[in-house]
């Protein structure tokens, strides 16, 4: 038994269930508010601030707090493009990976339908490892008003070229925004950032907080009616008690870092290693250098990902298939279909820190035959 | 060129001839699901003489990706995807 799906959500950190506990007695009032309750949640609320600024390097007053990674990723794609609009330039032009979080592909195709801003879509190699001279080539100098790029894939866990991209957007003037969702708290977060979103739930904090950070100079405008809160940048009344828990777990797992992650790449290395050899017709995904410490995403041949993934948990293992964020739509994984890999049959396995080698040879014993078993239940269902 | 939906049809012309892209036989995978179309065509590979092609019709987006994933996995060489009024004509040509 055992949960294998911290790429969707890390199981709370102790250090954030008790900052959260804490936080409901001391910062449940109104920030905003000058009374001692109010300036009480304001402290803590900097507070939390000051140490995911710094942990994900960023300026406590470039950073605000976000009800998601989701609605991060919204604010930064249309604040940064809607700022540089303009009647002389026009809808501009905006540019993207293909493997980028739904959220960034639907605010660009937003853009691209309400406002007529061009979208160029990068490609990715085998590995879902986008192609930064394509992405190069991709920048108008003038025209380009935001190129987006992921600093890890969350569905195969490539870490992306991001460095290069900075590069090349440094030179053509266009602002960057990373989407370090799938990394933050688990490697730094690459410099070279012009908008950076993140969400606490994947690094071991509470669901219902995401960050957005501008840096200062780049130009951002709020695409939303004017709201006082975080800046200017996000409407509403913040969640500080959350935030605080969010805070509280990235500040812990920065001073644990290095060895649960060590460990985690070992095991899923071993996790690669072994599921071709015990499932034939398996494939893994991925690069498997460049990569997040805790993802390893395989496709077995002649099966369906969502039997698999119901199969799994019928033996105790919580594993998701596909792109986690469009499963519903019954649509290919975009990630997978971009890197020309098997669509089907997809297994993510990412294991959460206290993952133990224990648990990953039983996954390992438990997956062959379960395979073995739903291929056979789908050959006879295609041969009637 | 629209193949023939019989999946024991065969193709106009000289089908047998190696080399040839006219489909030696056409499988209807429409309106099945991934992973479906690709077990037909795993199937009946073997059922074509090497070099001659194979036509899976097929309609569900993922066999888009699918079938050509499937081809550089198993070394069979993925000739084309034509587009058709409903889903695609996936030809594949058995190399060994």
């Amino acid at each position: 038994m055992a949960y294998f799906d911290a790429a969707s959500a890390e199981p709370m950190h102790p250090a954030a269930r008790e900052a959260l506990l804490t936080a409901l007695e001391d910062g449940w009032a109104d920030p905003a508010r000058l009374h001692r309750e109010g300036r009480q949640a304001r402290l803590l609320l900097d507070q939390a601030r000051e140490a995911v600024a710094a942990e994900l390097g960023s300026r406590p007053d470039e950073l605000s707090f976000t009800s998601s990674g989701t609605q991060a990723l919204q604010l930064a794609v249309l604040g940064a493009v809607q700022a540089r609009q303009s009647a002389a330039r026009g809808p501009g032009h905006l540019v993207t990976s293909a493997v980028e979080h739904s959220a960034v592909l639907n605010s660009a195709d937003w853009l691209e339908r309400r406002t007529g801003t061009r979208v160029s879509t990068i490609g990715v190699d085998r590995l879902g490892r986008a192609d930064v001279a394509e992405l190069t080539a991709a920048l108008e100098p003038g025209q380009t008003l935001l190129a987006c790029l992921q600093s890890a894939n969350n569905e195969v866990g490539t870490l992306q070229p991001v460095a290069e991209a900075a590069e090349a957007c440094a030179d053509s003037r266009v602002p960057l925004l990373v989407d370090a969702a799938a990394s933050a708290g688990r490697m730094p977060v690459p410099a070279g950032w012009s908008l950076l979103a993140a969400s606490a739930h994947k690094w071991g904090g509470p669901a219902g907080v995401g960050v957005l950070a501008v840096r200062k100079g780049v130009r951002w405008r709020e695409p939303l009616p004017a709201d006082d809160r975080e800046g200017r940048r996000v409407p509403g009344f913040p969640n500080v008690p959350a935030i605080l828990a969010a805070a509280a777990a990235l500040t812990a797992i920065s001073e644990e870092r290095e060895d649960p992650d060590a460990a985690l790449r070992a095991l899923t290395a071993r996790i690669a290693g072994q599921v071709p050899v015990l499932v034939e017709d398996a494939v893994v995904h991925g690069d498997r250098d460049r990569r997040l410490p805790h993802i390893v995403t395989f496709s077995c041949l002649y099966v369906d990902g969502e039997t698999l993934v119901t199969e799994l948990d019928r033996a105790g293992f919580s594993v998701s298939s596909g792109s986690a964020c469009v499963a519903d739509t019954r649509q290919p994984s975009h990630v997978l279909a971009a890197m020309g890999v098997l669509t089907h049959g997809n297994v993510r396995v990412s294991l959460p820190r206290a993952a133990t080698p224990e648990s990953v040879e039983e996954f390992l014993a438990v997956l062959p035959p379960i395979v073995a078993r739903v291929r056979e239940t789908v050959r006879v269902a295609s041969s009637s | 060129m629209t193949p023939p939906l019989s999946s024991q049809a065969r193709g106009a012309g000289s089908p047998g001839a190696p080399g040839s892209d006219v489909p030696a036989l056409t499988l209807d995978a429409l309106g099945k699901k991934c992973p479906i179309p690709i077990i037909m065509l795993a199937d009946r590979i073997r059922d074509v003489r090497v070099g001659q092609t194979i036509a899976v019709l097929a309609d569900d987006p993922a066999a888009k990706t699918d079938l050509p994933a499937w081809c550089a996995l198993k070394s069979q060489e993925f000739v084309a995807a034509v587009d058709r009024p409903v889903g695609w004509s996936f030809l594949v040509r058995r190399s060994y």
